[in-house]
């Protein structure tokens, strides 16, 4: 019973010091705010929290009087059968107390909920930049719309957005359904094939937000992810005007060449690079793909020997991988990840 | 003088009675046995025979899921692990969630409940016998099925909640869809039945006395289980026969480009998922209210507002669903109902807690192995009960939503608030299921290691997932701040891993070389306690007569017996519905094949289904011919029964 006791509170001291100090992932985690929307939600959560651990350990304070206090019994003792004919008013004031403070409590926690859901809806959205958000299995297209003039571009996996300005996101699904997820940011909302959803939040602190699909979406569920950029207003306008423009024309001869053999073997069935003749729509859009931090929807670093790997045989670093092997002589694998990485 | 009548006077020398002969006895225990031999077994219909099966069949499959999950725990224990593949750790993850809801925690609170409803109620048998052995082999059917998919590598892997477009036939090819969606006609087909079968029991087969504000809390909670069970269970029949007709017929009921609605599955599913918890946490809390009175040496404080919980709790669980469905797009209003409705549902639940605690506090306690399950509930059920306030609440569900917390706090509630229960009735009624007690000492080692590796297994993925873990992922990157946690959680895993191996040693050892048990080895207060353990096939030798809520504490008044039911037929007295006054003699059926022959038919039907849809046609011919064999009356019982009846 002490036992008990003892593994309660460091249970509970555990609890505190974890949660208190945020001693948490640094680039996904719910404990480490970066926006307002966040950061309601975790105000909401130390609420809930302390009043949840002031519940149980009433409730668990009283299992244990009630345990040390009560006299020891056999199988033989007789049954004591005196409640059965006469109330037992103490015992019954006890109970009905310790009912109403748990009603008064849970009406509290309702008020609060409906509080900070009202809050949460309430983000002003005047001047918000847009982005249609489609989840792919297993990866992320993002379409940033037309701005003040500047033409819409389309990205994959990674997205930028300007601290201080509200973001909304328009989430749909390709296929089956997925969730959009950065808990730095906001909590999650569904992608549902055929019905439409917006999700809003604003950074407030720069930093690389990693999030990733939160719904079971079929094999490669787990190696879904993506980063959310929040960038200064600056640089993140510099980012998107680059984003605008077409790939660059490949200087060397080497980049050339691979960027023929991109041109003329499967690659630009699948990816699109605007400037070239590369339109496919199935994979993600690789106008500015070396300007990317990660490869295969967050599963590798974006480097070249990852690169030369992934183009070899997708399927065995991300098993199931929708992206068929593709086998090059050496050389011609040299010469296409030059190519690819003058996409900046 | 008629062949009819001589048997009838023959009939009436065997009546029984408080004081009726050894003879009488014999007949009762003659007349009520399961016949012998291998055609035997598949004949029996003994309530207590099916329910042990039952049991034992629903353990069988608690334990292939824990495997199934060790075995997944074992992959996550370390980041960027390759020692399960995603496809097949997809499988195993829905195999380990379908075969703990579907195959073992509904079924196995059913099959308890079939073993001591009639010995609580003071009565020979369930209601319709036969029927609840047919309930049996269609449930082992389904189980079959579902774990030969496994083993012919056709599992499916959409999850246990088959979230369409994913389950759709677009998503999942192969057969293993179309299995599982016919494992859920299996084991709903066996749950409504066993629900007929326990409503009718409780509501008609009552020892007379036993009112309805006399009868056992645990009576009371199944009871209010299998009204759930009535209205929650047609509810994932028609979503999950909806999904097999949009598979192999080629309707569109979930495919929003033909019209149909994605979020319709999730609707269905959950409305039918969210009370499923409650089916799984309702039993128990009988279990509890029959442990505690026990051994606090007095009866449960608060008897009237137990029941009114047990009802709330009922009514709330079916104004809950929509809080699965919080990171959907449905109008936010909405929503905030479903928070108020889930947060209420609290209160039912705390009222019972509170007067457990009171019934404690004021008691003198026999502390023994299964009052330490129950006193883990307090613990473990408590803080499970608070993580769901926490996802009732929609903003902080949109954070933790389909992370690794939800996955602590539904194992909290379901471990804490069922699994550990469950552990304390199988100590406190071994005796009664098998005529030995259990070990108290591999007994306290069994429970220490389960509180202790649960808690090192579960309390962790509260901080997972607020760290942003996600469910249902096969592998995580180095990197996250996840590792430690993972391996904490996986080496829980392996230390509950060993106290249910502990439990299986205990049980096995003392099946065959325990103490035997006598009549009452804990001092109970309910019926079950007054017949031999194990309990002779007829139960009672004469049906008692109530007088009170525990009525071996108070077994003063008069008369004790009832006397004059037949004991050379399958005669049980009938009472009425609420106050339980007697009000006739029915005659129950033999045993016979055909339960068993019709649910082979039925199985051939559902899974030829899965292959052709014509199977429907064909295959309900063996069904029809099974069950009218089964009906057919016979000669002999019809002039048995016409013998017995008395003119007024």
């Amino acid at each position: 019973m002490l036992a008990t006791a003892s593994y309660v509170f460091a249970i509970c001291v555990l609890v505190k010091t974890q949660i208190g100090e945020g001693i948490a992932a640094p680039f996904q985690s719910a404990l480490d705010p970066a926006g307002i929307q966040a950061k309601r939600i975790l105000d909401l959560w130390h609420l809930t929290l302390t009043v949840c651990c002031v519940v149980f350990a009433a409730i668990l304070i009283a299992c244990l009087i009630a345990l040390l206090r009560a006299p020891r019994a056999g199988r033989e003792t007789p049954a004591d059968i005196s409640s059965t004919l006469n109330a037992e008013p103490r015992l019954r004031r006890s109970v009905i107390a310790a009912t109403v403070v748990s009603v008064v409590l849970l009406f509290g926690l309702v008020f609060a909920d409906v509080l900070t859901d009202r809050a949460l809806s309430r983000l002003p959205v005047a001047d918000a930049v847009h982005i249609e958000l489609t989840g792919h299995q297993w990866w992320w297209e993002a379409r940033y719309a037309a701005d003040e003039g500047a033409p819409a571009f389309t990205v994959a996996n990674e997205l930028h957005v300007p601290v201080g300005r509200p973001v909304v996101v328009s989430l749909v699904a390709a296929d089956v359904i997925h969730t959009f997820w950065a808990p730095n940011l906001h909590g999650k909302k569904d992608m549902i094939p055929g019905r439409s959803a917006t999700i809003e939040f604003r950074a407030d602190r720069a930093g690389s937000y990693r999030g990733q699909c939160a719904e079971f979406c079929g094999v490669q569920h787990a190696l879904m992810a993506f980063v959310v950029v929040a960038d200064p207003a600056a640089d993140y306008e510099a980012w998107a005007a680059r984003q605008r423009e077409a790939s660059p024309t490949p200087v060397g001869a080497l980049e050339a060449r691979g960027q023929q053999l991109f041109m003329t073997g499967s690659c630009a069935r699948c990816h699109t690079i605007s400037g070239t003749p590369a339109t496919g729509r199935l994979g993600p859009d690789l106008t500015h793909f070396a300007s990317r931090g990660t490869l295969a929807a967050g599963t590798l670093v974006n480097d070249r020997d990852a690169l030369a790997r992934w183009i070899t045989d997708p399927g065995a670093l991300k098993p199931a991988a929708m992206m068929p092997p593709t086998r090059l002589a050496p050389s011609d694998l040299h010469a296409l990840v030059a190519y690819l990485e003058t996409l900046r | 003088m008629t062949n009819a009548t001589t048997t009838a006077d023959k009939g009436a020398a065997l009546l029984d009675g408080p004081d009726a002969s050894p003879h009488v006895r014999e007949a009762l225990a003659a007349t009520w046995r399961d016949p012998p031999g291998l055609i035997g077994m598949l004949c029996a219909i003994n309530h207590k025979t099916i329910a042990r099966r039952f049991m034992t069949t629903t353990f069988v499959f608690f334990i292939l899921g824990g495997l199934l999950a060790l075995a997944m725990r074992t992959q996550l224990a370390r980041p960027d692990a390759r020692l399960i593949d995603p496809g097949l750790y997809n499988e195993l993850f829905t195999m380990h969630g379908t075969t703990m809801m579907f195959l073992f925690a509904v079924p196995v609170m059913q099959a308890v409940a079939g073993f001591l409803v009639p010995l609580m109620i003071g009565s020979r048998s369930v209601a319709f016998p036969r029927m609840n052995a047919y309930a049996y082999w269609v449930f082992l059917f389904g189980g079959i099925l579902l774990f030969g998919s496994l083993a012919v590598n056709a599992a499916p892997a959409a999850g246990w909640f088959s979230y369409v477009p994913l389950a759709g036939p677009d998503y999942s090819t192969g057969k293993g869809t179309d299995i599982w969606a016919q494992m859920i006609t299996f084991t709903e087909l066996s749950g409504l039945l066993e629900a007929i079968v326990l409503t009718t029991t409780i509501f008609k087969l009552r020892a007379p006395g036993m009112s309805l504000n006399r009868m056992p809390l645990f009576v009371w909670a199944t009871l209010v289980t299998q009204f759930m069970v009535i209205f929650a269970m047609p509810s994932v029949m028609l979503c999950s026969t909806a999904l097999i007709l949009d598979r192999l017929v080629g309707t569109h009921f979930y495919n929003p480009a033909k019209g149909g609605d994605v979020l319709l599955w999730q609707h269905l599913f959950w409305f039918f998922g969210h009370p499923e918890v409650y089916l799984i946490f309702i039993p128990p809390l009988g279990f509890i209210s029959s442990i505690i009175p026990t051994f606090a040496r007095r009866p449960v404080f608060g008897y009237p507002a137990m029941v009114l919980s047990l009802i709330a709790t009922a009514f709330l669980a079916f104004g809950l669903w929509v809080h699965h469905m919080f990171a959907t797009n449905i109008p936010e209003l909405g929503k905030s109902f479903f928070t108020a409705a889930s947060l209420m549902i609290a209160i039912p639940s705390a009222i019972q807690i509170f007067c457990w605690i009171g019934t404690l506090w004021t008691g003198r306690l026999n502390l023994k192995t299964p009052l330490y399950f129950v006193l883990a509930f307090f613990f473990i059920l408590v803080l499970g009960g608070l993580t769901g306030l926490m996802l009732a609440s929609v903003p902080l569900d949109l954070q933790v939503h389909d992370t690794y917390f939800v996955v602590a706090h539904l194992h909290y509630v379901l471990i804490g608030g069922a699994v550990f229960p469950l552990f304390g009735a199988f100590y406190y009624w071994f005796p009664k299921f098998t005529g030995r007690m259990l070990d108290e000492t591999l007994g306290r080692w069994n429970f220490w290691l389960f509180f202790i590796g649960f808690n090192v297994a579960f309390f962790p993925m509260h901080l997972l997932g607020l760290q942003g873990m996600p469910r249902r992922v096969w592998t995580y990157p180095h990197g996250m701040g996840w590792d430690g946690m993972n391996l904490a959680a996986t080496i829980g895993a392996w230390t509950i891993a060993a106290s249910v191996l502990l439990f299986i040693v205990n049980v096995v050892t003392s099946y065959r070389r325990g103490a035997h048990a006598p009549a009452d080895p804990w001092g109970g207060g309910t019926l079950e306690w007054s017949v031999a353990s194990v309990p002779p096939p007829h139960n009672f030798d004469a049906i008692p007569v109530v007088h009170g809520r525990d009525p071996l504490w108070e077994s003063t008044a008069q008369p004790q017996f009832v006397a004059g039911l037949a004991a050379d037929a399958r005669e049980v007295l009938a009472t009425s519905v609420l106050d339980a006054r007697p009000d006739h003699r029915p005659l129950f059926p033999a045993p016979s094949i055909w339960p068993f022959l019709s649910a082979l038919a039925t199985t051939v039907l559902f899974i030829g289904s899965i292959y052709t849809p014509w199977a429907v046609v064909w295959a309900s011919a063996p069904v029809a011919l099974a069950m009218i064999a089964w009906f057919w009356p016979k000669r002999r019982e019809n002039a048995r029964a016409v013998a017995r009846e008395r003119r007024p």
